[in-house]
């Protein structure tokens, strides 16, 4: 891909962000935060391509390093974020619901 | 120059259905109850991600080199490295998320954006020590463009990181919430920032390694020395300011990658980000860059408050708002980051239960910037069953004061200032806040009369013929207007 098109993703995307953000109830926000947090870390892609390539010499057994310790990092939000989001999400009823039955 | 890169159709595919399972992950967002759907597809498209990345780079160890030939079998080691590295990940991230009280969401928020950080720390680092790996790089001389890149995404990626760290440690309290300000401050960060700028124009001429992790040390600092001198009132704006970097630096590694699930993740992330700051700013009616600039949110209310106090106020029983609230017809409760504090959100509802048994109308009234972080009191609300249809926001309910009997304020102070309409020399002047000096009675709980809010400001609700105010500790006062209404 030339840097055109991607630059032409990346505004798009900015385009969608904005109004998809927007139409978000302020009741959410927190979640919201929650769950671009564990997105962002789709990092962890960059983070296993640097895991798995091969290491030439000094360097590149570093850059490995850096890699699996960025997997870690990534890999704690991803399920951290997801798992916090989705226990937050569990909390929001509406009313008049049986609240005598949840766990 | 883009020929190094070999783009595999299927893999661009399904990083593409990622990055648009994202899209329908927030868009879930808008109402709780497509929530949950929407955060089972930000999983899928994180699944995707993940597999799709494993299976085109398989770690492959290379033997038999020949002349344009070789052999490549799966490297196992490296691929279990790989997945015990995940699964200490998933282990820490899950049982952190399981155990982790509601309360305390905006510093595991913060914490998690510093994990992002580092991580793109990482990953730039590691494409600077190994650029062929990522194909960004023929004969060990990285594209210009893609220095570019990695300069910018390790740079934002460090200023995430050192600037959650700090508002990590000031919202878990191991750090005064008071701004901290340096002499000169302003013209350190903008000659660092000029700094970083300056060497990643450089690093396209000269790929030493000093100047890679120069710009990354600049870059840690200055995101230390941004967050430092911001007041704990002005948190919101900053997490929500954070969330943001953290997309922008995932978006930069995209572009370094050339991956679409990154670039679209990371702008969307970027814009929800930087649309939050922007709403928690709005409702403080204060310039972004007025916050960032900091120094906000002391304890520097100085003779103003001092003198005010002296001014006569009632003081009520548990008994007297048991007795005031039973008889009203509605009630709203305003709750504030004091009801987070003293983790009052649970007898709270039990409280608005009994009232509801009396017949009482209850509704709660949230202010934008209540609490520390973008929807904190929906959040405990909701973990003490509140159900989110009694919730209102600033807009839809502010109008109803005027009609109502009974305001009851707890751990709110600034939010519900009326000198942010009629006092202009006031710091939180313009602020949009709630008219509960509308309503027949104020039940303002309070710690004690001497502090004041975070803005510093004396609030005239306190003097008010019709306030009536509640000086206990927030949990143990509602406590006993639960005894109190039998």
């Amino acid at each position: 891909m030339d840097f055109i098109s991607i630059l032409s993703i990346f505004v798009m995307a900015v385009f969608v962000g904005y109004y998809v953000v927007w139409s978000v109830t302020p009741a959410l926000h927190t979640p919201l935060m929650a769950v671009t947090n564990a997105i962002s870390s789709v990092i962890i892609v960059g983070a296993l391509i640097a895991s798995a390539a091969i290491g030439i010499g000094g360097t590149g057994a570093t850059s490995k390093w850096l890699g699996l310790l960025a997997v870690v990092l990534a890999s704690v939000n991803i399920f951290g974020g997801f798992a916090v989001t989705a226990r937050m999400l569990a909390m929001y009823k509406k009313k008049d619901r049986p609240a005598a039955g949840h766990k | 120059m883009e020929e190094a890169i070999a783009v595999n159709p299927w893999a661009s595919l399904a990083y593409l259905v990622a990055g648009v399972c994202f899209i329908l992950a927030l868009r879930g967002l808008s109402s709780p109850t497509s929530s949950q759907r929407g955060n089972r597809f930000g999983m899928i498209g994180m699944t995707i991600a993940v597999v799709t990345t494993l299976v085109t780079h398989a770690p492959l160890l290379v033997t038999n080199f020949a002349e344009d030939s070789y052999v490549a079998r799966l490297d196992t080691v490296t691929l279990i490295e790989i997945l015990v590295a995940i699964g200490i990940g998933a282990t820490i991230g899950i049982v952190t998320a399981r155990r982790i009280a509601m309360t305390a969401m905006p510093q595991l928020v913060a914490a998690f954006h510093s994990l992002v950080g580092m991580a793109a720390v990482l990953v730039a680092g590691a494409a600077f020590l190994n650029p062929e790996a990522f194909g960004i790089a023929v004969a060990g001389q990285i594209f210009t463009q893609s220095r570019i890149e990695m300069g910018l995404g390790v740079a934002i990626g460090a200023i995430t990181f050192s600037g959650s760290v700090i508002a990590f440690l000031k919202l878990n309290g191991n750090m005064g919430g008071k701004p901290i300000m340096l002499p000169g401050r302003h013209v350190i960060n903008l000659a660092v920032l000029a700094g970083i700028l300056g060497l990643v124009a450089y690093f396209t001429q000269d790929q030493s390694p000093w100047v890679f992790w120069t710009i990354t040390g600049l870059s840690f600092a200055i995101g230390f020395l941004l967050i430092i001198p911001i007041g704990g009132a002005d948190m919101p704006v900053v997490v929500s300011m954070l969330n943001s970097y953290s997309g922008w630096a995932a978006a930069a590694m995209g572009f370094t990658l050339h991956n679409t699930a990154m670039i679209i993740t990371g702008a969307l992330v970027g814009s929800s980000g930087a649309i939050l700051s922007y709403i928690m700013c709005r409702a403080m009616n204060r310039s972004f860059i007025s916050v960032i600039a900091g120094g906000f949110g002391g304890d520097s209310g100085g003779g103003a408050a001092a003198a005010a106090t002296d001014r006569p106020w009632k003081r009520g029983s548990a008994e007297d708002a048991a007795f005031l609230m039973s008889q009203a017809e509605q009630v709203i409760i305003v709750p504030g980051y004091g009801m987070a504090v003293a983790q009052a959100q649970h007898v709270l509802r039990e409280m608005a239960d009994k009232l509801k048994e009396e017949g009482v109308r209850v509704k709660y009234a949230i202010h934008p910037v209540a609490g520390r972080m973008p929807g904190h009191m929906n959040v405990l609300l909701a973990e003490a069953n509140v159900p989110y249809d009694e919730v209102f926001e600033l807009e839809d309910i502010n109008s109803e004061f005027a009609q109502t009997d009974v305001a009851f304020i707890i751990g709110a102070n600034d939010v519900v200032n009326p000198a942010a309409k009629t006092d202009k020399s006031s710091p939180i002047y313009g602020m949009p806040v709630f008219d509960v000096n509308k309503a027949k009675t104020v039940l303002f709980i309070k710690r004690s009369m001497g502090g004041v809010g975070y803005a510093g400001v004396d609030n005239d609700v306190f003097y008010q013929d019709n306030t009536m105010m509640l000086l206990a500790d927030a949990k143990k006062m509602v406590e006993e207007i639960v005894k109190a209404l039998g």
